[in-house]
């Protein structure tokens, strides 16, 4: 699909979910086990994205390079309560200098 | 309606909220925005991706996943399950809203995390509403701006390697995924669905092993709850 069907298509269905909870009827959604499976689901979701665009090179096998030093940065800056954007901007400015200094 | 109206003072309150989670929300659309273009989709797509979808894991996953090369359907079906926590809070949210017609398609598309939490953590009805509409559109806003300014800085950036941007768009999942890891069964879905992305992802085009990864949270969700598991560390 061209990339203008890929954000449209995402959008629409965004939206549609979202609605969703406003027109069906209460008891269809309001299960126990509805709420399980969607509360893990961004938890899953996120740490495989995290696993997969830290640690795979190309062809997805295991690499470590200057990426996983930015994200293990991120993960300290995130300890120490900093704000989202400053976590971003260390990860990305700490793989920069390790790759302008030759490594990774 | 006929519930009491908000005093100044409290109004004021929830205001300040509103907005103050508006402008730190809002922020990180600078990092959606260059990270977008750097994906290589063009500044359209990307004030699209913001002003439609609108739901920052979701227009992160799309990104990311179209940056490494995966398909179109990979990247709509991980947006679209990062999304369906949306429809929950808007089973919540349509409790304490009482909205219909266009109003209920705003009130929708406002429908976020940010929105959601100061909406429903308010005392009085009103101020539950003061606070999902006033954090919803302060985030929208705020948001939609960042992205532009996000979008037009990463243009001029080039390379996105040289800056590390590759190493931010996992970083910006790390962050989004922090705050929901506070509980023992959450930290295990996080890291069995880490395992099996890695281990999926030499035998599979990219995108698919996040999805496959998204078992481990059906599996816990179906899974009889275990009592003591939410205090473990």
């Amino acid at each position: 699909m061209t990339l203008w069907t890929t954000v449209l298509l995402a959008s629409g269905l965004a939206f549609a979910l979202k609605l969703l909870g406003y027109v069906v009827p209460h008891h269809v959604l309001d299960r126990p086990v509805v709420s399980r499976v969607t509360a893990m689901l961004p938890v899953a979701l996120l740490s495989a994205l995290v696993a997969v665009q830290t640690f795979t090179g190309q062809a997805g096998g295991f690499t470590l390079d200057a990426r996983a030093a930015g994200v293990g940065v991120a993960v300290v800056a995130l300890r120490f309560r900093a704000p989202f954007l400053l976590v971003v901007v260390l990860a990305a400015a700490t793989a920069g200098i390790l790759r302008a200094l030759g490594w990774g | 309606m006929g519930e009491p109206l908000l005093d100044g003072q409290r109004r004021k309150e929830v205001l300040r909220q509103c907005m103050s989670v508006g402008v730190a929300t809002g922020t990180y659309g600078i990092s959606f925005g260059a990270l977008s273009v750097a994906a290589g989709l063009s500044l359209w797509q990307t004030i699209a991706l913001s002003a439609l979808l609108f739901s920052g894991a979701s227009q992160f996953a799309v990104v990311g996943i179209v940056a490494a090369g995966g398909s179109g359907a990979a990247a709509v079906a991980t947006s679209t399950l990062l999304g369906m926590r949306n429809g929950l809070y808007g089973l919540q949210m349509s409790r304490l809203l009482g909205v219909h017609g266009l109003r209920r398609v705003a009130a929708a598309q406002l429908t976020i995390d940010e929105s959601t939490a100061v909406g429903v953590v308010q005392p009085e009805r009103s101020a539950q509403r003061l606070g999902f509409w006033g954090t919803g559109l302060a985030v929208y806003v705020m948001w939609n701006l960042m992205t532009i300014v996000g979008a037009v800085v990463g243009n001029t950036l080039g390379d996105p390697k040289r800056f590390g941007l590759d190493a931010a768009a996992p970083a910006a999942f790390c962050a989004l995924l922090w705050p929901r890891l506070k509980r023992g069964d959450a930290r295990a879905v996080a890291a069995v669905s880490a395992v099996i992305a890695l281990v999926v992802a030499p035998h599979a085009p990219a995108g698919v092993p996040v999805l496959v990864a998204a078992l481990a949270a059906i599996v816990a969700g179906l899974l009889p709850q275990r009592r003591g598991t939410a205090a473990s560390s």
